[in-house]
């Protein structure tokens, strides 16, 4: 037994009721927790502002308008929200080349017939809650990196529409760059439509996850919840005695 | 022909006083300020009155009812004499075989230098017969008379982007200029475009014989550059969440922000909250309706004047992106809920062998 490896009774004997060992792993590297946290709370003030953005509510009571300044900090929270989003999203794809394996890039998009595999495995169990074949990946599953690099290209869609919608109101040189957007959405109608539709899809997308982490805590059995505090998880050690 | 501004207006009896407040109102009316003023002075007192054709399509004619209410009669009334406007069906005497001699005589005598003003779209489906003058299509006659062309102004949403005509399903495939010809067309747009932004365009052309500072869209930026509701008087009660919930209650008496009953300010690049309608008196939302966004592409397929985003497509005239994205939600809710019910039960069962399990082992 190795010197950080502990013995738990799996919940999901493989190998009939005998005890099986484990071995704790450094999976989530300092950047990736801290860009997790970052995004988390970035994604839900922008959800919470931008619905509100949407579908204002008079929150406060004032009889002009001087006396208040509500919305105007509603509309400066998912600005600045914004920007903390892209450029921590930046610095996790800095990270998807330098990290170690479990942050690769190659983890998001299935280019392995064995990724392929894996996605299969993980659709099956999590929706007729089979059990689980194969050994699942340690990071990420396939299915999961999968998702996320949808939600990769949805961040990409917001973060251009968004600063399209942005570029009219500021003289910056980033959202500047993305004035162009605008009539190829057929004008601001278009391009605030679009932004707004991908609101839900990110909402859909906060239930989904933290359910399936929640749920993935439970029938892998290894730490998955806390291991996005620590960054430790549980891998099974191969004992085939 | 051949006359410079100046001895026109002379003829006519306007002093030379008169002249230099013309200029001084066409220096200001084209952007240009007190320091333009001589250049104005010195180009008309030179230049020869431009030609103009003034092209009416699949409009309905509101691009020239706004353009004879220009709150400057002084430039109006100088500019509708100053312009040589050579050919207009709404405001030419001639008529027939005379009208049709005008404008060619215009293009034959003038080439290279007449100013093409278009008000309406063109049809270009079933070889263009939605719209025909003189027994020629409207695309033909567009083509012959911007060939020669110094300038193509696209008077109103029409000419610029289709306005109506071109709303789903565009049956007669209204098609906006500048889809047609192949020089620059300067895009006025708005249902009707405000009389002062079309004054001062063209005064701009005709002072400083070029195009006036244009944005991606073609559109002066002067005029276009700044959204409706950058500017708009009410713009404060947007910021303090200070808005009008029905029609009539206490907030639309105070004069708070439209947003919520669908003003399209926010999306809508045009000059009205500065420039304003009839010599300045009012526009859209100061007189408590929000804005239609008349001035921007598609503006008809963008969904019900009232409600600020436009309807989700396939869903039902009243179903926007929110009750879609909460449908959405609510379904993803109800099956993770199912989800975790089956979860829970299995687990207990798990649970309740690991427990037989541990009792048989002590």
């Amino acid at each position: 037994m190795s010197a950080s490896g502990v013995r738990v009774k799996n919940l999901f004997p493989s190998n009939g009721s005998q005890p099986v060992e484990y071995r704790r792993i450094y999976v989530w590297e300092l950047p990736v927790r801290a860009y997790h946290w970052i995004n988390a709370l970035a994604l839900v003030a922008l959800c919470i502002t931008g619905y509100l953005i949407g579908a204002p509510v008079r929150a406060f009571y004032a009889a002009e308008a001087y006396q208040q300044y509500w919305f105007g900090w509603v509309r400066f929270i998912h600005f600045l929200a914004a920007f903390v989003y892209v450029f921590n999203f930046l610095a996790r794809l800095y990270w998807g080349f330098v990290g170690n394996k479990y942050a690769k890039w190659t983890s998001f998009i299935p280019l392995k017939s064995a990724q392929r595999k894996e996605i299969v495995d993980v659709i099956k169990a999590d929706v007729l809650e089979t059990k689980l074949h194969g050994p699942i990946s340690t990071g990420h599953n396939a299915l999961a990196g999968l998702i996320y690099f949808f939600t990769f290209l949805a961040f990409v869609f917001q973060t251009i529409t968004g600063f399209a919608l942005y570029s009219s109101m500021s003289s910056s040189w980033l959202p500047r760059m993305f004035t162009w957007v605008v009539p190829l959405m057929g004008g601001e109608f278009g391009v605030r439509f679009w932004h707004h539709l991908f609101l839900w899809f990110f909402v859909s997308f906060v239930i989904v996850h933290v359910y399936l982490a929640f749920y993935h805590d439970y029938i892998e059995g290894r730490g998955t919840i806390s291991s996005i505090v620590g960054g430790w998880k549980f891998d099974r050690v191969k004992n085939d005695k | 022909m051949g006359q410079s501004i100046w001895q026109s207006m002379e003829q006519k009896g306007y002093s030379r006083r008169d002249f230099l407040q013309f200029c001084a109102a066409a220096a200001a009316a084209a952007g240009l300020g007190q320091s333009g003023v001589a250049q104005v002075t010195a180009a008309f007192d030179k230049k020869e009155k431009p030609a103009a054709v003034w092209m009416h399509f699949q409009e309905c004619t509101c691009c020239s009812e706004s353009f004879i209410r220009a709150s400057h009669p002084i430039v109006l009334d100088a500019l509708l004499d100053v312009l040589s406007l050579n050919y207009s069906e709404t405001l030419m005497a001639a008529s027939g075989f005379q009208a049709e001699k005008s404008l060619n005589d215009t293009i034959q005598n003038n080439k290279g230098k007449y100013i093409v003003l278009v008000e309406g779209a063109v049809p270009t489906h079933d070889g263009g017969v939605y719209c025909m003058i003189g027994g020629k299509t409207a695309e033909s006659i567009l083509q012959t008379v911007a060939k020669d062309a110094a300038a193509v102004v696209a008077w109103g949403s029409c000419a610029s982007n289709g306005c109506v005509q071109a709303a789903k399903p565009n049956p007669t495939g209204a098609t906006p200029i500048y889809k047609l010809v192949d020089k620059p067309v300067i895009n006025v747009p708005g249902c009707p475009p405000i009389a002062d932004v079309m004054m001062a365009v063209v005064t701009h052309l005709l002072v400083l014989g070029q195009v006036p500072a244009l944005d991606s869209q073609n559109r002066p930026k002067e005029f276009y550059g700044r959204r409706v509701h950058d500017t708009c008087y009410r713009r404060p009660n947007y910021d303090a969440g200070l808005f009008v919930e029905s029609w009539d209650d206490d907030g639309a008496r105070k004069g708070y922000c439209l947003y919520k009953m669908g003003c399209k300010g926010p999306v809508t690049y045009n000059a009205c909250s500065v420039v304003r309608w009839n010599e300045g008196t009012s526009y859209p939302i100061q007189s408590g309706h929000g804005c239609i966004g008349c001035s921007e592409t598609g503006f008809w397929d963008n969904g019900p004047f009232y409600q600020h985003l436009p309807s989700f497509p396939g869903f039902g005239i009243e179903s926007t992106a929110d009750t879609v994205g909460t449908v959405i939600g609510a379904a993803t809710l109800a099956g993770i809920a199912a989800h975790a019910v089956v979860t829970s039960v299995r687990k207990q069962k798990v649970i309740a062998e690991v427990h037989a399990e541990e009792q048989k082992e002590s």
